[in-house]
């Protein structure tokens, strides 16, 4: 990144896209992992992306013009993974749940990422009493159990009664609660490291406000760590959304596929041998957040020269757990 | 970070600041006294979101009832009255100790929460032995096999235990070791027997396996193992995946360390080293790592216990929430609130105590 203005030489194209750099920089092992979870996201981008043309049936598409789906049915036929007690194509449901997953991850992440910036820049470079209000705040969110977090919000927001979007909106919302507090201790920790830089008490010099010294020469520098940090959320946003769905504080479910819903109608089937209707959305979870935490562990490693060679001892007391990685950066500062 | 610069305000200091003197006595107290807005932020925020969300009558009887009776009874309820007189009201409840009935079912909130607290502290028990049992010895021997074939599926694994929701490692768990052979209960804590027998006993601490041991039922006891299992492992395995993790990271990391090397070249066993050398040092951050899994716990906790049907906090939570019980909530969300804030501040304090570094 040439944020300090100083021409730097072109390089090649894949070393300048994020993954694909880092595809090239890994060996071994961890190359054989980061193109799994790569390949893994792929699919899961574009299941969701290609959801319509990929699905034989619509989401809450109970008969078509052969009559009624039966119920319950075991996979095979015209229903390759069999049917729900509802008459629901659990094949269907399993991918358009991708979409609806798709949609929540972009909507939470960016959200968070903007609330997050931004009162993270302002409570940095201000100080005084409104920053340590803010992060008494954010600790306190961010120590409390982040899946009642959003259990509350949602409620708070939906109350339990919402469309597509609506459904979309508010669990996004819900996740937002639970991730701002992180996105803003990492900025404002930045942000207050770079205050006390020489380069921004030269622009304080010169006259810059301080909404452009904020935009301008805080925010490109504070901001490197995000990639790193989405993907490391990004996992447990699609697990905190499933959570919701299985305690019945998602969406509507006639609105969209959500796995975490389909999982809870499950639990009833197990008990009578039915396995279908749970193990292929539990499986697509499961399949997508390994996707993500691979991809974002890799690049986790690959960005800290401790981690990346084979045969180094890594830090003491790093800790590499994708949960664990970001709690400890977040503690340490 | 040792780049941070941040002066240090007067009386009380961000908690994530350092500041550059104070004695451990001046940390401790600063550290003791940061648990109060925690609470209390939480609580305020549980009390305003929840009155967002509708209100308890209404989630009750909506639809049922003509929308006049529905106001009338919300209006005797003291619902209707300004957000601002009922915030006062509660903060003053809570500060003489008086946390009212739970409207949906009319429970004292203290009876409540110490039944259900305790099948949740079974459960979370249970859950961080199995996390332990497993995650310990598999790390030290990912430690051992580094970069070879069994570390990569052990790192395999562990990405698993932590990509796996709760409920669906519930739900397999079920599918195979109920449904498909047979060999523990679908759900429940115990059978109806044992929970008729667990309620007859005089001071019982609602824990029901230490309850079982003390009037030495060993029937009982074994049957409360029985329903014990499966929960516990769904939930354990979550955790387990992360401290695997860490003691893998951790012992590779003093494995490298000159007395290792030492007591190596002294002809001490590969075995040896592993697990008294390398492994003592490395379980300090499990330290600090197991306060922060608490609050993860208690989140997997409601899933956990709405899978299986355990009756405890967080199965009670999801039900309270739904009626849009108030007073249940917030009393819940309390606990958590107090349970959170304290075991930050004790691994807080065992970290400083252990590191002097860490002091802020």
């Amino acid at each position: 990144m040439s944020i300090d203005g100083l021409p730097h030489p072109k390089k090649p194209i894949l070393d300048r896209i994020p993954v694909a750099s880092h595809i090239r920089q890994s060996v071994g092992l961890q190359r054989t992992m980061l193109l799994i979870g790569v390949v893994l996201c792929a699919a899961f981008v574009l299941t969701a992306v290609f959801a319509p043309l990929l699905a034989p049936f619509g989401f809450s598409q109970i008969s078509d013009d052969a009559g009624s789906f039966p119920a319950q049915a075991a996979p095979g036929g015209k229903h390759l993974l069999g049917t729900t007690v509802g008459g629901y194509d659990v094949l269907s449901r399993v991918i358009w749940g991708s979409q609806t997953a798709a949609a929540v991850l972009v909507a939470a992440v960016l959200m968070s990422i903007f609330l997050g910036v931004f009162l993270g820049l302002v409570s940095g470079y201000v100080g005084g009493w409104l920053d340590r209000v803010l992060v008494v705040i954010a600790d306190a969110i961010y120590a409390f159990p982040t899946l009642l977090v959003a259990i509350v919000m949602s409620i708070a927001i939906n109350k339990g009664q919402s469309g597509f979007w609506g459904g979309i909106l508010a669990c996004g919302l819900a996740i937002t609660a639970v991730f701002v507090p992180q996105y803003f201790r990492v900025i404002r920790a930045e942000t207050i490291r770079l205050k006390a830089e020489p380069f921004v008490e030269s622009a304080q010099v010169v006259g810059a406000s301080s909404a452009r010294i904020i935009g301008r020469h805080i925010l490109a520098n504070a901001t490197r760590t995000l990639p790193l940090i989405f993907t490391l959320n990004a996992s447990e946003a699609i697990l905190t959304l499933a959570g919701l769905g299985f305690l019945g504080f998602g969406i509507e479910p006639s609105s969209a596929a959500e796995w975490g819903f389909d999982l809870n109608k499950a639990l009833a089937d197990a008990s009578s041998g039915i396995w279908w209707t749970g193990v292929f959305p539990g499986l697509a979870i499961v399949l997508t957040v390994v996707g993500l935490t691979l991809v974002g562990e890799s690049i986790n490693d690959l960005n800290d020269p401790r981690l990346r060679g084979r045969k180094r001892a890594s830090g003491t007391s790093s800790v590499t757990g994708a949960n664990a990685a970001l709690a400890a950066e977040v503690r340490s500062s | 970070m040792a780049t941070m610069i941040d002066a240090p305000p007067p009386t009380v200091a961000p908690p994530k600041s350092k500041s550059a003197g104070g004695g451990l006595g001046r940390y401790i107290l600063i550290r003791f006294l940061l648990i109060f807005p925690t609470i209390f932020i939480l609580v305020t925020l549980v009390f305003f979101l929840m009155r967002i969300t509708g209100d308890p009558i209404t989630a009750a009887q909506g639809g049922r009832l003509p929308q006049e009776q529905i106001d009338a009874l919300i209006h005797q309820a003291g619902y209707d009255r300004n957000l601002f007189i009922q915030y006062i009201e509660y903060l003053g409840n809570i500060a003489t100790g008086n946390f009212g009935r739970t409207i949906s079912d009319g429970r004292p909130v203290i009876e409540m929460l110490t039944t259900f607290g305790a099948a949740t502290l079974e459960l979370s028990i249970n859950a961080l032995l199995v996390a332990l049992l497993v995650g310990i010895p598999l790390g030290m021997f990912a430690a051992h096999k580094r970069d070879k074939v069994p570390d990569a599926f052990l790192r395999l694994f562990a990405i698993l235990c932590y990509a796996t929701p709760v409920f669906f490692a519930g739900l397999l768990l079920k599918l195979v070791f109920s449904v498909g052979l047979g060999w523990f209960p679908v759900a429940g804590r115990a059978s109806t027997t044992t929970e008729l027998a667990m309620g007859r006993l005089g001071a019982p601490t609602g824990i029901y396996w230490l309850d079982a041991l003390r009037s030495s039922d060993l029937a009982a006891f074994g049957d409360i193992v029985h329903h014990a299992v499966l929960p516990a492992v769904a939930l354990g395995l979550l955790t387990a995946g992360v401290f695997l993790r860490l003691v893998r990271t951790n012992v590779i990391g003093t494995l490298g360390k000159d007395y290792v090397e030492a007591g190596r070249s002294r002809g001490v066993s590969e075995y040896r080293l592993v697990t008294k050398h390398a492994y003592k040092p490395a379980l300090i951050p499990i330290i600090t790592v197991m306060g922060l899994q608490i609050a993860l716990m208690l989140g997997g906790a409601v899933l956990t216990e709405t899978t299986f049907e355990w009756k405890g906090l967080g199965y009670q939570l999801a039900q309270y929430l739904t009626a849009r019980d108030f007073v249940a909530v917030q009393g819940i969300v309390m606990l958590l609130a107090v349970i959170v804030a304290v075991t930050n501040f004790v691994v807080d304090i065992a970290a400083a105590l252990i590191d002097p570094r860490v002091r802020y």
